[in-house]
């Protein structure tokens, strides 16, 4: 036995990025496994089709603007706003959220990479294999123009001849399994691979909201692959499910779609909870007020989310029972979202709040988001939402719900964590212009809507006659979208420039208290040396002269350390995937197999092989022995 | 005087603003302005929560400010916990918040229930029995004959009786419409293979309009109907003429629609006329609008709708007739006498 040498810090930061480093060049892109690359690729994928369906939500309000507008025809209308809704929800709302938690959960947790990194990688080759399902086809003009939801029977076969529902249906198939992979991913990290001592009640909040917010996706999105599978095979293979001559249901279909579709807002939301969390946390300069209140609130919104997708549904003609339940339920998510904000609002009472730019998007935040909340809970009511929805209060409900709830809670985010992913900070005054067009153009376009809900404007009408009296309030909606979009390009302005030119952060530039302020910004490929360890639910505050961490994870080896699940005690060490090339020819042969089945159900049987194929060479098992196993069995390294 | 002139003028012209801004809010069809005992029962549920929820804003912006205005704050450790009076303050807060929150709730659910049950449950005589189908892009309506009992058939136009409660079964000829007079009530979808039933009881005289309110395709849009609700004297002349067969001389129009392609699709009751997938053309120049309110029915719009209905309203199921003008005036003279 010789003894343990005393490593120098610099020896084992280089010993570690000789494991973890990525191939250079096309290779190391193509098969890289790091986590902060591939959401990095994620997040910049989203902010791109954030763009694009901002540009064709300019385009449909100036067609608004004005009665009789010839802009666009009814056709390119109705493809403008399916595809900035299909965009908006299933391309960009979340799979920034799960990019978020893709870059964050393994540095918030100290650790080297998630759970599952090829499947991270795959994960990001089958999303941008959806995005270019619904964009691809959008250049050879065969965009779906039925909504982002689309009921049967206008969008089963009898209505919709082409493949324009076909392409819709199929990018929701890829979406799902790429969502489905972070979340398992995500969930499983969250739960395995805390450090020593993050037991679950030590367990910052954004990792409670993103635990949430996986589980929630792992249980709602099954339903809508399953609906428009089912949508699919009425089209391709003529099953009639939802054909009403041949006994089928049309009904059915949206009582599946929105059992997902209504979890899904909450999927989006519950991530943006979490990253009010942290902001408000590190700028209040305290501990979030009520921290086990939050949890506990995180955890019902979860299971209440599950049992009110029927709010969707109460011009469908329900008995009035079950409507009168699902107003109930409805309502009821009412309490533990109030308690959250009630709970920011009290830690930024008793704290000493810093008004930087992440913390102005939270405050942002809370004054759009509870707008949108009340006027929910006014759709809550099954009389009364008999007469707002589809109409444009409804517009202005999901617009301040989706918007106010979550992006302005992620732009929040980007400012905080631009520091910790570049090593610069972003211009504050810059910020903070953006912020207030965002904000300012945002309310002022969408407010209006409510009233425009109110004097009879139906969702999804390209046009309307001048004696409505809807022109006046649709101008001002075009100016405040404007604005807003303004705003954010000077948003993307300023995180370019900063990304060149910003002062130097360090570490820790806004005295944070979590663990991923611990490592170096921007973090090196393999995050941390050693594994921390954690006594309290803010291990930086004070900040240590020295964090403790434990040694024994190997650092010539990708390795990892598991740990169990409520109380984070070490079960064991576990090699973790190095890069490969087979997750992006899994999803290839996995988007042939999607892209084919719209022709043919024949693609189905036959890709089965290209798959098989692919993924037996992912899982293919080597024969190196890990150190430990070496260690075991007496061999010489 | 001058002065006192200048004043009421003044005072006109605050009350030509307000009632400028108002009905810039309460047009035809708006839900702000109810023509009807279940419209009227819901704005009040809406007013009820729409007050409740803006006090509630109000409430948490003040709360809010507060949070963030100067003042001393408290001494926070290095670990970033904090005690003292304000914390204390802050628990005992959250309780009185969440409770606050839940009997709010409680309260707007409560309205809401009640309502649900008001409209349920409408009072009055026996019940107008009307029929409506949606179909892409129009609305075909159906009474009963007050002579044959028989349903009888019109499109686009929908007449209610002042006082007595209307039952209006809804229900599709293909895609999923959904059926909406925010003057009269709230929507319900009209699902192939399915009828639902909307009661209203209309209590105010005059025109409103209705529109689809579930995206059905490319001319959703352009898929609006009028309503009329008159006394019930007018409204039994009305249901009786409608009922009768067409009233039009015989002549070349009639000949075209017969021995041509509009009677495949469009009947004429009394003609030979029979075709079931359009709309029911024997009273035609009796409605305000054509093409589910696209036009208005002036010989101008009869005009434009048979030569060009593909460019008035893009995918519409009605084809060019391809007839020359002679024809085409002959054929519009004939339907404008079908009053």
């Amino acid at each position: 036995m010789s003894a343990v040498p005393i490593l120098d810090r610099a020896e084992a930061e280089a010993r570690c990025l000789a494991a973890w480093r990525d191939a250079p060049g096309l290779w190391g892109f193509l098969t890289t496994v790091d986590h902060k690359r591939i959401a990095g690729r994620y997040v910049c994928t989203t902010m791109a089709l954030l763009f694009m369906a901002g540009v064709l939500a300019l385009d449909m309000r100036l067609q608004l603007a004005f009665p009789g507008m010839h802009r666009m025809g009814a056709q390119g209308y109705n493809e403008a706003f399916t595809l900035h809704g299909s965009t908006m929800l299933f391309l960009v709302s979340v799979p920034v959220m799960e990019a978020m938690a893709m870059w964050l959960v393994p540095l918030m947790l100290g650790q080297r990479n998630m759970a599952f990194p090829r499947l991270n990688a795959f994960s990001y080759w089958t999303y941008l294999g959806g995005v270019l399902m619904l964009w691809v086809p959008h250049a050879l003009n065969v965009t779906p123009d039925l909504g982002w939801f689309q009921y049967p029977p206008l969008s089963g076969p009898g209505y919709a001849p082409g493949h324009r529902t076909d392409v819709w249906a199929q990018m929701i198939t890829f979406t799902e399994v790429a969502a489905l992979s972070v979340s398992v991913n995500t969930a499983v990290t969250i739960l395995r691979m805390r450090p020593l001592g993050m037991t679950l009640a030590k367990m910052p909040l954004f990792l409670w909201a993103m635990l949430v917010a996986s589980v929630m996706t792992i249980l709602a999105l099954p339903a809508v692959m399953l609906v428009t599978s089912m949508l699919i095979a009425d089209r391709l293979v003529a099953t009639h499910f939802f054909d009403p001559v041949a006994g089928g249901d049309v009904v059915l279909f949206q009582h599946l779609f929105w059992f997902f579709g209504h979890p899904e807002v909450y999927i989006i939301f519950v991530p943006a909870l979490g990253f009010v969390a942290q902001i408000v946390e590190t700028f209040s300069r305290r501990r979030v007020f009520g921290y086990i209140p939050v949890v506990l609130s995180l955890l019902t919104i979860a299971v209440l989310a599950f049992g009110l997708w029927v709010h969707h549904m109460f011009a469908v003609g329900l008995p009035k029972l079950g409507a009168s339940f699902y107003t109930a339920a409805s309502m009821a998510i009412a309490l533990p979202t109030g308690l959250q904000i009630y709970c920011w609002i009290a830690t930024l009472w008793g704290g000493r709040p810093r008004l930087t730019t992440p913390l102005l998007w939270v405050i942002g935040f809370i004054a759009t988001f509870v707008i949108g909340g009340l006027s929910g809970v006014m759709t809550a009511s099954a009389p009364l939402d008999l007469q707002l929805t589809d109409t444009y209060f409804i517009v202005a409900h999901l617009h301040y719900v989706l918007i106010g709830g979550a992006l302005f809670p992620l732009f929040g985010a980007f400012c905080y964590w631009f520091p910790k992913a570049t090593g610069r900070l972003l211009s504050e005054r810059w910020g903070k212009v953006s912020f207030w067009l965002v904000f300012g153009g945002f309310n002022l376009g969408f407010f209006p809507m409510h009233f425009l809900g109110l004097m009879g404007m139906p969702r999804r009408i390209y046009t309307y006659g001048h004696e409505m009296g809807w022109q006046p309030l649709n101008v001002v909606a075009l100016a405040g979208s404007v604005i807003a979009v303004g705003g954010g390009l000077i948003f993307v302005a300023n995180a370019c420039f900063s990304f060149k030119r910003g002062a130097p952060s360090g570490p820790n530039p806004w005295e944070a208290s979590t663990l991923e302020w611990a490592c170096a910004s921007p973090p090196p490929p393999y995050n941390f040396t050693h594994s921390p360890v954690v006594d309290s639910l803010t291990p930086l505050w004070p900040p240590p002269q020295v964090l403790p961490v434990v040694t024994g994870l190997s650092l010539d080896e990708r390795e990892v350390l598991v740990t169990s699940v409520v109380d984070a005690q070490p079960v064991h060490r576990q090699a973790s995937a190095k890069p490969s090339i087979w997750p992006l020819v899994s999803a290839l042969a996995v988007s042939a197999t999607f892209v084919g089945s719209i022709f043919t159900p024949w693609a189905l049987v036959w890709g089965t092989l290209p798959v098989a194929a692919a993924l037996t060479a992912w899982f293919w098992p080597h024969r190196r022995l890990t150190p430990g196993a070496r260690r075991l069995l007496g061999k010489a390294t | 005087m001058e002065g006192s002139a200048d004043v009421i003028l003044y005072k006109r012209g605050l009350l030509t603003l307000a009632a400028g801004l108002l009905s810039g809010c309460a047009g035809q069809q708006s839900v702000l302005s109810p023509a009807s005992d279940q419209a009227r029962t819901l704005s009040w549920l809406g007013l009820l929560m729409g007050v409740i929820c803006l006090l509630i804003y109000l409430l948490v912006v003040v709360l809010l400010g507060l949070a963030l205005r100067r003042r001393a704050r408290p001494a926070i450790s290095p670990t970033g916990e904090v005690s003292g009076p304000v914390e204390g303050w802050l628990q005992r807060g959250l309780t009185i918040w969440a409770s606050f929150v839940a009997a709010v709730l409680v309260v707007l659910a409560g309205a809401s229930f009640v309502t649900d049950r008001i409209l349920a449950t409408p009072r009055g005589p026996a019940p107008l029995d009307v029929r409506v189908t949606g179909q892409q892009w129009w609305w075909r309506i159906a009474y009963r004959s007050p002579i044959t009992g028989e349903w009888i058939e019109t499109a686009n136009e929908l007449h209610l009786p002042l006082d007595r409660p209307a039952r209006i079964e809804l229900t599709s000829a293909d895609v999923i419409h959904s059926f909406w007079v925010p003057g009269l009530h709230g929507k319900l979808d009209m699902i192939p293979g399915r009828a639902n039933v909307l009661a209203v009881t209309p209590r105010k005289l005059g025109w409103l309009r209705g529109q689809c309110a579930e995206f059905c395709g490319l001319e959703h849009a352009l898929m609006a109907f009028d309503v009329k609700v008159e006394t019930p004297a007018e409204f039994q002349a009305w249901l009786a003429h409608q009922a009768a067969p067409a009233q039009a001389r015989a002549g070349p129009g009639l000949a075209l629609i017969e021995n041509g392609a509009c009677g495949g699709c469009h009947t004429v009751r009394g003609t030979r006329a029979k075709g079931r997938a359009g709309p029911d053309l024997t009273h035609l120049a009796s409605r305000r609008a054509l093409a589910a309110k696209t036009l208005s029915l002036s010989h101008g719009g009869l005009m434009g709708w048979i030569t060009q209905p593909q460019a008035l309203k893009p995918g519409a199921e009605m084809p060019a007739s391809g007839l020359d003008p002679e024809r085409t005036k002959a054929l519009v003279a004939y339907l404008e006498a079908l009053k």
